[in-house]
């Protein structure tokens, strides 16, 4: 009669790496490869109990390398897979990211971020690697990464997450923070046929026919996966849609790498998520995301009660950047505040949107993220 | 009028992928066609088979051969390999794959892989340097070799990949070298049946690049030294198997039954469920 | 209304249960909304070691505590670190066997607890941070007494929810002969 041993459903007091591993199964995840890190390792302690008891596997490599590459490959062996990690395992996770880009492997990668650079404050919160997943893995690419700010969130962002990425063959990415995801709040769970679930296209051309990187319209080409009755070839090498390496083909080049890019850039009014707070009439607005949107939110809260028309616009999905949003507000605003734990990463797209809008940074490091009078008087400065 | 039958072993191959990249005297294509061979021999199901190779000539493997194939970043095979072998048991994945891919860059990945004893094969063509790269020292280049990279000769100590495979908890380790055509496609079809994770070095030629700087100019010529100084020892001691310029020990090494990493966990992923089942 | 209280002391002592005790008790069985946040050095044993719950009817936007109603102490370190930052008006709640040296502190109200003591007469002195909850709930009434007794019980490994609520009623009991004194 343990309740644990079947998929969770009602109300529960959990932290933000515990919703989110559970997020996972919910979301069907029934691959976790790993490598303990601080502020993530929960994730993967609280796996290694539940992916065996729903029938899935869990795994702890060698390396975050070595966890990236499983991941894909149980992707490709058909079952969706995920790993999570902090800013050191990011960034040995990048070229492999690359590599599920390149060969359209649907994963999901949690980076609870922490400070750094390098070994940095492993305990503390940092909103640090925000551009790294963008632009980790060398070459051009577009990829999707949703940045939660609540537990709660934790757990629906990391369903969001597998359904993105299986629908455009895509790595998505749940950027938390170490506040996120070691803060405990209670979390609702539907029932297991009320959560949407998105499964990647299957491959259903006849077995000769087979084109394992056709796209259909949306750009995404079906998915066939090893066993499947389809022998196919997939190569991090530039190649065709057959799969074939074509390394001296810029006409190659040019169609798969557009093409990789496009199906974010021309779907991505349907991937781009925002929450936007009181911004009808907002004369400044704060874009804050993850935690620091909470003590953004309070702060405009206070603002309202001393009377500055503030308001709040908070990106859920941090890639593909909701420049369409910030844009619009931008017209609309005096000026804008925007509080990161870094040294200006997401402020560059923002100014980048908001174009002649005038635009105030506000840079927090270590140990705490901004307070809500930090920003309030920010917006009181501004307004 | 004359007709012109199929090579017996054209539906293992991928056509539009050919003509293949590898020099003439390269040992790959010799490697490849044992593989095929011990492959028909078993009358493996091709569906189930995935061939999972990572950079270098022989990387190109995985693109050759008509299975599911996958041709991963530089060193990363194995780890890719746990993925698939763990997400789909029932597939067989067989890592094709070149010393620096598997023992530099991809060292660690091969210990780990080999104490798990994953059931996954790996079958590494060492040629003793890089070569797609233009012939840069390797973790197998010999001591005194000349490469591009150690004018002066090489100063570092080669790995003994099958004492290190032993020593890293294979259940089938072998060496052979593209001379032994027969015995490696019957220790291929061997490693292929195994249980858990196995290997196999293929010691292979590459005239091109490595010979050229170390006296040995055409296949024939590394073959000939091949020949000469290889003996058949099986199950002798993998530590002292160490390949000289005098002596090259083939054969055998470790034959082993030991229950594989994906047994045990789906063992325990029922044992669990059945303990559920009982509340 | 949002009510902030800090637990803070040394890795090993249970600081961090104590807040997801408190948290868990507020919002699965007081219909409260609440959240925990911790912070805590790399080492995840002996370091210094805070954990934090804020608790309120409304939605809880700031998730952290800013300047806390009631500050339960538990070492030197975590009181000299954290006694001058509670709110005007508020509460510490102190373990004087582990907090010997005090200072000088205008418009609070200090309580002395000794928890690790009444937790040695249990035999167990692991559960010292539990009798310090009892005393804290007693004290300062921000929870109903059933509703911690609940929460502990989910929350304490199995097999060890006897001793646990026996120290959280015993400091219940001290709390409460606190306040009629």
């Amino acid at each position: 009669m343990n309740q644990k041993r079947v998929i969770l459903e009602g109300s529960h007091f959990m932290n933000g790496d515990i919703a989110c591993a559970e997020g996972a199964i919910a979301a069907g995840c029934r691959f976790f490869a790993g490598y303990p890190i601080t502020p993530a390792t929960e994730i993967a302690e609280h796996l290694a109990q539940r992916m065996l008891e729903v029938g899935g596997i869990y795994v702890q490599m060698e390396d975050e390398i070595a966890s990236m590459a499983a991941v894909i490959g149980a992707s490709y062996a058909g079952l969706k897979a995920m790993t999570a990690t902090s800013g050191p395992g990011f960034s040995l996770m990048q070229e492999n990211i690359g590599l599920a880009v390149m060969t359209e492997a649907p994963c999901v990668i949690v980076d609870v971020m922490r400070g750094g650079p390098s070994t940095g404050q492993p305990t503390l919160p940092g909103q640090q690697d925000v551009m790294q997943a963008k632009w980790g893995s060398h070459g051009d690419y577009e990829i999707i990464a949703l940045a939660p700010s609540s537990v709660q969130e934790m757990f629906n962002l990391t369903i969001e997450a597998f359904n993105l990425s299986e629908t455009y063959r895509v790595p998505a990415i749940v950027l938390a923070d170490e506040v996120v995801g070691h803060m405990w709040e209670k979390v609702a769970i539907p029932p297991a046929q009320k959560i949407k679930i998105v499964n990647r296209k299957k491959a259903n051309a006849p077995s000769e026919a087979y084109a394992p990187f056709m796209p259909d319209d949306d750009l995404v080409p079906p998915m066939a996966c090893f066993g499947e009755g389809y022998s196919f070839h997939a190569t991090g090498l530039t190649h065709d849609e057959h799969g074939y390496p074509q390394t001296s083909s810029s006409e190659v080049q040019q169609k798969l790498v557009k093409r990789l890019c496009d199906k974010i850039r021309k779907n991505a009014d349907k991937i781009v998520r925002v929450e936007e707070v009181l911004l009808s009439d907002a004369d400044i607005v704060v874009v804050a995301y993850g935690i620091v949107a909470r003590a953004a939110l309070s702060a405009v809260r206070k603002a309202r009660a001393e009377g500055i028309k503030a308001g709040l616009l908070r990106p859920i999905t941090l890639w593909p950047f909701p420049e369409n949003h910030v844009a619009k507000i931008a017209q609309q605003t005096k000026a804008i505040v925007v509080p990161e734990m870094n040294c200006g990463q997401l402020v560059r797209e923002v100014e980048r949107a908001a174009k002649e809008t005038p635009v105030t940074f506000l840079s927090k490091l270590g140990e705490e993220p901004h307070t809500p009078m930090e920003i309030f008087e920010a917006i009181r400065r501004n307004s | 009028m004359e007709t012109v039958m199929a090579h017996p072993f054209a539906k293992y191959l991928r056509e539009a992928m050919m003509p293949h990249i590898w020099c003439s005297g390269c040992g790959n294509g010799i490697i490849l066609n044992c593989f095929v061979q011990a492959v028909d021999e078993l009358q493996m199901d091709l569906n189930k088979l995935v061939v999972v190779s990572g950079i270098g000539c022989i990387g190109r493997a995985a693109g050759y051969v008509n299975t599911n194939s996958f041709h991963t970043t530089h060193g990363r095979p194995i780890a890719f390999a746990t993925g698939i072998k763990l997400a789909n048991p029932e597939l067989e994945v067989v890592i094709i794959s070149g010393d620096g891919d598997l023992f530099a860059i991809g060292g660690n990945h091969f210990i780990h892989a080999a104490r798990r004893n994953i059931g996954i094969k790996v079958i590494c063509a060492n040629n003793f340097n890089y070569g797609m790269t233009g012939g840069q020292q390797g973790p197998t280049t010999p001591v005194e070799a000349l490469t591009t990279t150690t004018p002066y000769g090489n100063i570092e100590h080669p790995f003994n990949l099958v004492h290190l495979a032993a020593a890293s908890g294979a259940t089938y380790v072998a060496r052979w070298t593209t001379l032994h055509v027969r015995r490696l496609t019957q220790s291929i079809k061997k490693l292929l049946q195994k249980e858990g994770f196995g290997f196999i070095e293929v010691v292979s030629p590459c005239p091109e690049i490595f010979g050229r700087y170390n006296k040995m100019r055409t296949g024939l010529e590394m073959m000939e030294w091949f020949r000469k100084v290889s003996a058949i020892e099986n199950f002798s001691d993998p530590a002292k198997a160490e390949i000289t310029p005098e002596r090259i020990v083939v054969g055998e090494f470790v034959d082993i039954a030991k229950i594989s990493y994906e047994k045990l966990i789906h063992e325990k992923i029922a044992e669990i469920n059945e303990k559920k089942m009982q509340w | 209304m949002r009510i902030e209280i800090r637990f803070a002391g040394f890795g090993g002592q249970g600081i961090i249960k104590s807040g997801i005790i408190t948290a868990t008790a507020a919002c699965i069985y007081s219909g409260k909304n609440a959240v925990q946040t911790q912070s805590y050095g790399p080492e995840s044993r002996g370091g210094a070691c805070k954990s934090e719950v804020v608790i309120s009817e409304e939605e809880i936007d700031f998730p952290k505590v800013i300047e806390p109603e009631i500050l339960v102490v538990m070492s030197q370190h975590a009181y000299n670190e954290y006694a001058e930052n509670v709110k005007t008006g508020g509460i510490i709640i102190l373990d004087p066997e582990m907090v010997p040296h005090e200072k000088e502190l205008k418009n609070v109200r200090v309580f002395k607890v000794p928890a690790t003591k009444i937790a040695e007469e249990l035999g167990r002195k692991i559960v010292a941070n539990i009798a310090m909850l009892g005393a804290f709930v007693a004290i300062t009434g921000v929870l109903d007494k059933e509703a911690v007794k609940e929460s502990i019980k989910v929350n304490v490994p199995k097999g060890t929810e006897e001793l646990n609520l026996k120290a959280f009623e015993r400091g219940y009991e001290y709390g409460k002969n606190l306040l009629k004194s």
